[in-house]
């Protein structure tokens, strides 16, 4: 069975690079993955989503993900504005960036679904040195559904910025990702 | 600690895909233009040349009309000659794409699909290479990320087949697959090099032991027979892209045939689709062969030549066929429909034949779409022509 998902931020704040490690991760420890940005013009601060379908057969289905299992929010600011239980599948639950507690973010969103809340903008703030929550929304992400294990992500996200962003600021995202991981309820 | 990789499949999308078949091949020449969403392709591809990884001369141009202008020189000179474009880009060659054919080389192109402005869009349709479909270029299609890889490989070795000489056309759906990622098995590089093989050109300029001249004016005496010669060319291909995907099966394990089939055998209804909708809309017939409906769907892997016989074969004794088409034609229809109409009428019994236009400009055309218009077709609520989702 597919798992669906579908993540909302804003334009800059690494969406579609989460959206990515996710993708990459899964393929890597042998899953198939169809995995996309929501397609047109990307503005900075716009809001914008992005699309995993995670399977572990091949996938043939090319379109946006409608109905989601799971449903990540980046920022927090989208709360109340954007629809972000729209289409959820029964079962399915909202993963979100939020201060306060899961049934301060059920209230907030007007849902009754499962919902996780991870202050990741503090979190970020905190270990990176600025309010990039998208990897700590990853290592939320697994502890609340182990789709790729802890192990596999911190693996592949040292892999994937090697060389690419200094050795200090993969670490300071690990110890992001270890902390959203610890602390998301 | 680090994870062991499960398998050597790569996490990659559809343009850095088709930039790594090309790394592979290591063409000659490669002279494009950026434009969405085909950039990532030239991009990519770039950084290879930066990096050493090719041997590839880039030439940087102005405008998609001199990259093409200089592809199509480049290969006559004797060079493999690769470029990509989509949407304007395509508009922008066109004037030199009946020429390219024409003089008979075999360069290849990269097609990410989008929507031919106007209003301006972005998005995948086929607008842009349907408008190119009667310039006398190869053409094949891409289902997934997979594909398109698998035939940027396969293009060449029917391109260049001396019975051939055309220049080919190879599609991937715009953002659908050139921006999205998925797990994708690559071929070992030297294995793709001996597929491929070293470029042999008929008759390069630069041969200078035998002078020849390119793109002479013909008059009437010779312009039609040039063309008629192209017709036997495309004849040739049909046979040649067989043989090419049997060898290709050989060192891939992926079959590939000129109209690729799903549970067609014992359906009494199918659909005729282009590109990735081929994947969705297979999942649309698993659903409705699960509630007793008899469908089937297929694709069209070469639409130029355009496979008449196979899709006769196909069509033989169903009851009706829907032509999904991802452009329109305005004023008269799709333009994969008369065609499909054309191959019917091979059969002594014609199926009822419809019509949808689907997808416009990056309309998502979901697998409840799909399915909605077989049931349209079986209930009776169907037209000649339709126009999926649109209010009319």
């Amino acid at each position: 069975m597919d798992t669906e998902i579908c993540w909302h931020g804003r334009g800059g704040q690494g969406v579609v690079t989460a959206n990515e490690i996710l993708a990459e991760t899964a393929i890597y420890a042998g899953k198939y993955v169809k995995a996309f940005p929501e397609f047109g013009p990307e503005r900075m601060g716009a809001p914008i989503r992005a699309f995993a379908r995670i399977s572990e057969e091949p996938i043939r289905v090319h379109t946006q993900v409608y109905e989601p299992d799971i449903v990540i929010v980046i920022d927090p600011s989208l709360i109340g504005k954007v629809d972000v239980a729209k289409g959820l599948k029964k079962g399915g639950f909202i993963l979100a960036n939020y201060p306060g507690t899961p049934e301060e973010l059920q209230k907030a969103i007007g849902t009754t679904a499962k919902c996780y809340a991870v202050d990741a903008t503090k979190i970020s703030t905190e270990e990176i040195g600025r309010p990039m929550a998208n990897t700590s929304m990853l290592g939320a992400l697994v502890k609340v559904r182990p789709i790729i294990s802890y192990g596999e992500l911190e693996d592949h996200i040292t892999t994937k910025f090697t060389g690419k962003l200094s050795d200090k600021m993969i670490v300071k995202n690990l110890s992001a990702l270890k902390r959203a991981y610890e602390e998301v309820q | 600690m680090t994870m062991p990789k499960k398998h050597s499949d790569l996490a990659i999308n559809g343009d850095n895909a088709v930039a790594l078949a090309w790394k592979q091949i290591d063409p000659d020449v490669c002279a494009a233009y950026p434009i969405t969403p085909q950039t990532i392709i030239v991009e990519k591809f770039a950084e290879y040349i930066a990096d050493g990884e090719v041997t590839t001369e880039f030439v940087c141009v102005e405008s998609e009309h001199s990259a093409l202008t200089l592809c199509t020189t480049s290969c006559s000179a004797g060079a493999r000659t690769f470029t990509a474009t989509a949407s304007q880009g395509l508009a922008y060659m066109w004037e030199m794409l009946p020429i390219t054919s024409s003089m008979r080389v075999p360069v290849i192109m990269a097609v990410a699909n989008r929507a031919v402005s106007g209003p301006i869009n972005i998005n995948n349709d086929h607008g842009d290479v349907m408008s190119a479909r009667d310039c006398g270029w190869l053409t094949l299609f891409s289902e997934n990320v997979q594909q398109a890889y698998d035939m940027s490989i396969i293009a060449p070795r029917i391109a260049e087949h001396p019975d051939v000489q055309l220049p080919c056309l190879v599609n991937l759906d715009g953002f659908i697959l050139t921006h999205a990622i998925e797990r994708m098995t690559p071929i070992d590089t030297q294995i793709v090099k001996k597929f491929v093989g070293e470029f042999k050109p008929m008759h390069p300029l630069l041969d200078v032991k035998h002078p020849v001249s390119h793109n002479l004016m013909d008059g009437p005496l010779f312009y039609f027979p040039h063309k008629y010669q192209m017709v036997q060319a495309m004849n040739n291909a049909l046979k040649v892209a067989k043989d090419v995907f049997k060898e290709f099966a050989e060192i891939s394990g992926r079959e590939y045939h000129l109209v690729e089939e799903y549970m067609c055998e014992d359906a009494e209804s199918i659909a005729i689709v282009l590109g990735s909708s081929f994947g969705t809309m297979k999942e649309a017939v698993d659903q409705l062969r699960r509630e007793g409906m008899k469908v089937g769907v297929a694709m069209p892997r070469v639409f130029r030549p355009w496979p008449i016989e196979d899709l006769a074969k196909l069509m033989k004794g169903k009851k009706s066929v829907i032509v999904m088409d991802r452009h329109l034609s305005v004023g008269a229809y799709g333009p994969m429909f008369p065609e499909v109409c054309a191959a019917a009428l091979e059969n002594k019994d014609v199926p009822k034949m419809y019509n949808f236009i689907y997808g416009l400009g990056g309309a998502d055309t979901m697998v409840s779409d799909f399915m909605s218009v077989f049931k349209d077709v079986k209930d009776g609520r169907a037209t000649r022509i339709n126009y999926l989702g649109v209010k009319q």
